[in-house]
């Protein structure tokens, strides 16, 4: 939980062995999202109310599954992201790069019967922080996911291909077995692309099997 | 076969752009009989407010079971005061054992994974539940709302002497 080389973390950590929480009733089960929490345009975050949004327009598309394969149907997903150039529509993100005024970076859509998800977005930009000098965070989209139970509750984020970011970037580096960090970045899709209209990433997310028995996360 | 999982990350400053919702505090809706509010503050380790942390909840309806038309999830950004609530049933008892509680996610900017702790309430029989006693006696009351006048107080303490009991999933 702690990662020196992200400094918010020093003070927001506990610094107390934690506990282990065997999984009964109310960590096996979790709330049922149904089509009502979702508009019909929740996946397009390019329609803004006065045009479209500015940026290159990207499908990032992919299938949630858990850790034996099997999909997961029906489960809510929940993005937020900065603009075209690196902004976020949040009163705390005040460095000089625009607002777009057809983009709030917020979308919502629920997993098909199959697993499957798909949203029409802007590539974001990426932008700076104070982190350290010079810092820059990697583009990336803010994905929160339910699965089935308690247990595979996951927020994380979304990387794009060979960022030359990744090097400087706490967060993505604080995940230290590389071959998870990597789990973290999509894919350039060309076959999901469409001709005049978008470029298309994929990006597969596994959630841990909902039986898995209480264990130390593998990066922390 | 087993698949690498997908590694978490924090949620950054920004989660107020997606994830709070205009119903997430009421888990069931106002003149809900029996409805009671969960409330209270999370603070880092150097006792301050923090301001950008969400909180969800997740429990049994009254009769203790899961899987009802009963929402069960409640979902609160903290304001500049680090302060939250959620509106709620009471969850009954599980029938294994287990004191009526609340499971509970905490995420802020500068936590790499959610924190999950639980509430229990101080107006219940908790003697014998499981889960309370696997947490060193000193620090259970961390796990405790105690029912006031505005309704049932949980603070957070992500560190410090009063530091809250963090379970691992």
């Amino acid at each position: 939980m702690d990662y020196a080389g992200y400094k918010s973390t020093a003070l927001r950590h506990p610094k107390q062995q934690l506990i282990a929480l065997p999984h009964r009733l109310t960590e096996v089960s979790g709330p049922v999202f149904g089509d009502d929490r979702i508009g019909e345009f929740d996946n397009d975050l390019t329609q803004g109310p006065s045009g479209e949004a500015i940026g290159q327009r990207i499908i990032v598309h992919g299938h949630v599954k858990e850790d034996d394969g099997r999909p997961v149907p029906d489960t809510l997903i929940e993005i937020w992201q900065a603009n075209a150039g690196g902004r976020y529509r949040h009163a705390v993100d005040q460095w000089p790069s625009p607002l777009d005024p057809n983009f709030t970076g917020a979308g919502r859509t629920i997993t098909d019967k199959d697993g499957y998800f798909r949203f029409l977005t802007i590539k974001p930009g990426a932008y700076p922080w104070r982190n350290h000098p010079n810092a820059w965070r990697p583009a990336h989209i803010h994905f929160s996911l339910f699965g089935r139970a308690f247990t595979q509750r996951l927020v994380t984020q979304m990387y794009f291909p060979e960022d030359p970011l990744f090097f400087q970037d706490p967060m993505y580096n604080a995940i230290r077995d590389e071959r998870a960090a990597k789990r973290m970045v999509s894919a350039f899709d060309y076959d999901a692309t469409e001709d005049h209209w978008a470029l298309a990433f994929r990006w597969d997310i596994v959630l841990r099997g909902e039986e898995a028995t209480p264990t130390e996360e593998p990066h922390a | 076969m087993t698949l690498g999982t997908t590694p978490s990350q924090t949620v950054g400053p920004y989660l107020a752009i997606g994830l709070p919702w205009p119903d997430g505090p009421d888990v069931v809706p106002e003149g809900t009989p029996g409805r009671l509010r969960l409330y209270g503050r999370v603070l880092d380790g150097a006792g301050d407010p923090i301001g950008d942390a969400l909180i969800e909840t997740w429990q049994a309806d009254p009769d203790g079971k899961f899987g009802t038309a009963f929402r069960g999830f409640g979902r609160c950004a903290t304001d500049e005061e680090g302060a939250w609530e959620v509106f709620t049933l009471k969850p009954g008892r599980l029938g294994d054992g287990q004191a009526p509680h609340v499971d509970v996610n905490v995420f802020a900017r500068g936590m790499l994974n959610r924190c999950v702790t639980r509430i229990y309430f101080a107006d219940e029989d908790n003697t014998g539940d499981p889960v309370l006693e696997s947490v060193p006696e000193a620090r259970r009351t961390t796990l405790v709302a105690r029912p006031d006048a505005d309704g049932y107080r949980f603070d957070v303490y992500l560190q410090g002497e009063r530091e809250t009991v963090f379970f691992k999933v």
